[in-house]
């Protein structure tokens, strides 16, 4: 099997008018999600960045380089796992894993970062910046700026660098300045409106790299496109393995840039179930949930329409999950359009459930998951034991947990 | 004529530039915005833009984020703020105001409702932040059936061949961000803003307004020189924020001291300068 099954899917020359995989529209928009809700100042450089994508997908160069890269750097392909035990365990379909845990960082993010770096790198941009939930997209941009030498500095709300301070440290020793942002609840949200505030005030020399596929066009289908390669290799590996494609894939959804590069190059396979789980928190009907698609309803933020949660004013709400990674009240405007159109199916899992998916692959497999992929984890516990032996149910394990152990421990009542 | 264009009109005859302060609505509560909003035309305010709070308002530096917390915190909703101007309209039917803010509070009104609502609210114009001209038709066939200006902004970083694009429709005045940044940061210098606004005026004949770090009675007279009028915000909202008391509540002399200022911006743009340049 080629490293790089193919290729020519991210420039999508070979797709019929109406293939599913054709979005966004010359407006970047995918339905009625998506766009370019930006202040005046960034419009010029969102559409010079537009037209540095456009020239690097038309270089054969640029591929070529980013091949490079994540065979080399990155680490891929990373396998597809047959999940025996977990698979026994459940009592069901047949559970694989792509192990997107084992890139480099540990976690898939570095596929969009390694090309928007290289994209960074031809536009001439010495200054990156970038927001992070979690850290995974941080500690993902402040290894890219290590590796080629430019100066990064990361946007993170300060209840998330409390929550996840093994990946603080780790971004501070590659060498990224690391902003703890006080607006608002210190999440995700604010850690954007603060790396956008920083875009706006420094456009001339400043890289924005948007960790997932939100944001204003051409993000959204730019962080997909380099997500693809997940969805890319699992459809080849799937193949060779069983030769025919999954029932259904499951992948967790925050912004939503693991589930968008798994699902995206099956769109078009009507056969193939693509399952979102949003992080539910303590409940759908909770109030504290960050189920964007479930909970939520279309508004304009952080540059794109998509579906958001919000108050009867528009003023936008708080998300709550127990992953940093998913805690966000929006979602990326390409899913929105999934999830209107019916190809999607999103679903959530609970704080708790998620909890149980963690210990329970840790126990079964042998691997920690991020807390982000144990949502999706938590859904394949409810829908494997529905379907026949027979059945294929791939699950995308987007990161590693050990970040998250503390706050394991903490809710499993362990003192560190 | 429109409230915009008559106002712009007269002050053109008399031969000066415009003063248009800012509050933010509901900071720190409804009625002490109210009164600073009742008091700023005998202060000397030429127009009037009033902030529209949002939970994230991106473009805004720290003091109006803090600003925007405290009218969300003291029940700041969108029709809340109408209700407000139309009072103001009762006592006030010559000063144009213009509603500034971000898309979704709005998008959530319903377009349409909205700018209803607005003009028969006495609302002149509106300055939607986040809307840049791409996205501009969500709300501008609705603004113009009811007769709103959509105020457009041109940044630092709109170069000439986008500014016919930027200017597409545009009506009321334009609004010239003079700074790469967010607001309350940094200031132009006199000097950049007379290299702008050639271009500007190139493009259009419409007033163009100059705001983003005007802070100063001399900055607030020279941006109203070289453009049209100056808006000044975030130096308003540090003089309100520095009466409050130890729990952001209003004190006897918070109305007064933004007051004060407004006085002392408008004295020093309507002082004698000599006669206005035709730069266009």
């Amino acid at each position: 099997m080629s490293a790089f099954p193919d290729h020519e899917t991210v420039t999508h020359d070979h797709l019929t008018p109406n293939s599913r995989r054709s979005g966004p529209d010359a407006r970047g928009r995918f339905g009625q999600h998506g766009g370019r809700f930006v202040a005046e100042t960034l419009m010029p450089p969102i559409l010079e960045l537009e037209a540095a994508y456009e020239a690097a997908k038309a270089d054969p160069g640029f591929r070529r380089e980013l091949d490079f890269h994540l065979k080399d750097y990155v680490g891929r392909p990373s396998p597809l796992w047959l999940a025996r035990r977990l698979t026994e365990e459940l009592g069901g379909a047949k559970v694989y894993l792509k192990r997107e845990e084992l890139n480099h960082t540990g976690s898939h993010k570095l596929n969009n970062v390694m090309g928007q770096i290289l994209l960074a790198r031809r536009m001439g941009k010495k200054r990156i910046i970038a927001e992070t939930g979690a850290g995974q997209h941080g500690v993902a941009t402040a290894t890219v700026c290590a590796l080629f030498g430019l100066e990064c500095e990361i946007f993170m709300g300060e209840t998330d660098v409390v929550r996840q301070q093994p990946n603080v440290f780790r971004m501070r020793l590659l060498g990224a300045k690391v902003h703890a942002v006080k607006a608002g609840a210190g999440t995700l949200k604010d850690a954007m409106n603060e790396a956008m505030r920083d875009w706006v005030a420094n456009v001339a020399t400043t890289y924005y790299l948007i960790g997932t596929v939100a944001g204003p066009a051409p993000y959204p289908a730019m962080v997909r496109d380099f997500q693809c390669v997940i969805g890319d290799e699992t459809r080849a590996q799937i193949l060779a393995a069983e030769g025919r494609l999954p029932d259904a894939i499951v992948a967790c959804v925050g912004g939503g840039s693991n589930a968008m590069g798994i699902f995206h190059p099956f769109l078009d396979d009507d056969g193939v179930r693509l399952i979102g789980v949003e992080a539910a928190g303590h409940g759908f009907d909770s109030g504290q949930t960050a189920a964007s698609l479930n909970r939520g309803r279309p508004g304009v933020l952080h540059g794109n329409r998509t579906y958001l949660l919000q108050d009867a004013d528009g003023q936008i709400e708080e998300a709550h999950s127990i992953s940093a990674g998913l805690d966000y009240p929006g979602i990326g405007p390409e899913h929105s359009w999934l999830y209107d159109t019916g190809r999607g199916e999103y679903v959530g899992a609970t704080d708790e459930e998620a909890l149980a998916a963690f210990t329970q692959l840790a126990r079964t497999e042998g691997i920690l998951p991020a807390l982000e992929s144990a949502h999706a984890l938590a859904h394949v516990a409810k829908l494997a034991p529905t379907l026949p032996a027979e059945a294929i149910v791939v699950v995308n394990l987007s990161g590693r947990g050990d970040k998250d152990i503390y706050t394991v421990a903490e809710h499993l009542g362990v003192t560190l | 004529m429109s409230r915009i264009a008559g106002r712009f009109a007269e002050l053109a005859a008399a031969g000066r530039g415009a003063l248009i302060p800012y509050l933010q609505a509901y900071d720190p509560d409804l009625a002490t915005s109210e009164a600073i909003l009742a008091g700023m035309a005998e202060a000397g305010a030429d127009l009037i833009e009033i902030g529209v709070p949002f939970s994230d308002p991106m473009a805004d530096g720290p003091t109006i984020q803090r600003a925007a917390r405290r009218g969300l915190a003291a029940g700041a909703t969108l029709a809340g703020v109408l209700a407000m101007v139309a009072r103001f309209r009762a006592h006030d039917t010559t000063t144009p105001v213009v509603l500034m803010g971000y898309l979704n509070p709005i998008d959530s009104y319903g377009p349409e409702r909205f700018c209803n609502d607005a003009a028969a609210a006495g609302v002149d114009g509106l300055i939607v932040v986040d809307m840049p001209a791409e996205e501009a038709d969500l709300l501008a066939p609705h603004a113009a059936a009811a007769g709103l200006d959509i105020i457009r902004l041109v940044a630092p970083t709109t170069d000439a061949a986008r500014l016919p694009v930027v200017l597409e429709g545009a009506s009321g005045f334009i609004y010239y961000v003079s700074i790469t940044g967010i607001t309350g940061t940094r200031s132009a210098s006199s000097d950049e803003l007379a290299a702008a606004l050639p271009r500007i005026r190139a493009a259009s004949r419409l007033p163009v307004a100059i705001g983003f770090g005007v802070r100063t009675p001399a900055q607030a007279a020279g941006a109203a020189r070289i453009g049209d009028a100056a808006v000044v915000a975030s130096v308003l909202i540090e003089t309100l924020a520095a009466t409050l008391d130890d729990r952001g509540r209003a004190t006897p002399g918070t109305v007064d001291s933004v007051l004060a200022e407004v006085r002392a911006l408008a004295a020093a743009v309507r002082a004698p300068q000599k006669i206005k340049e035709d730069v266009r």
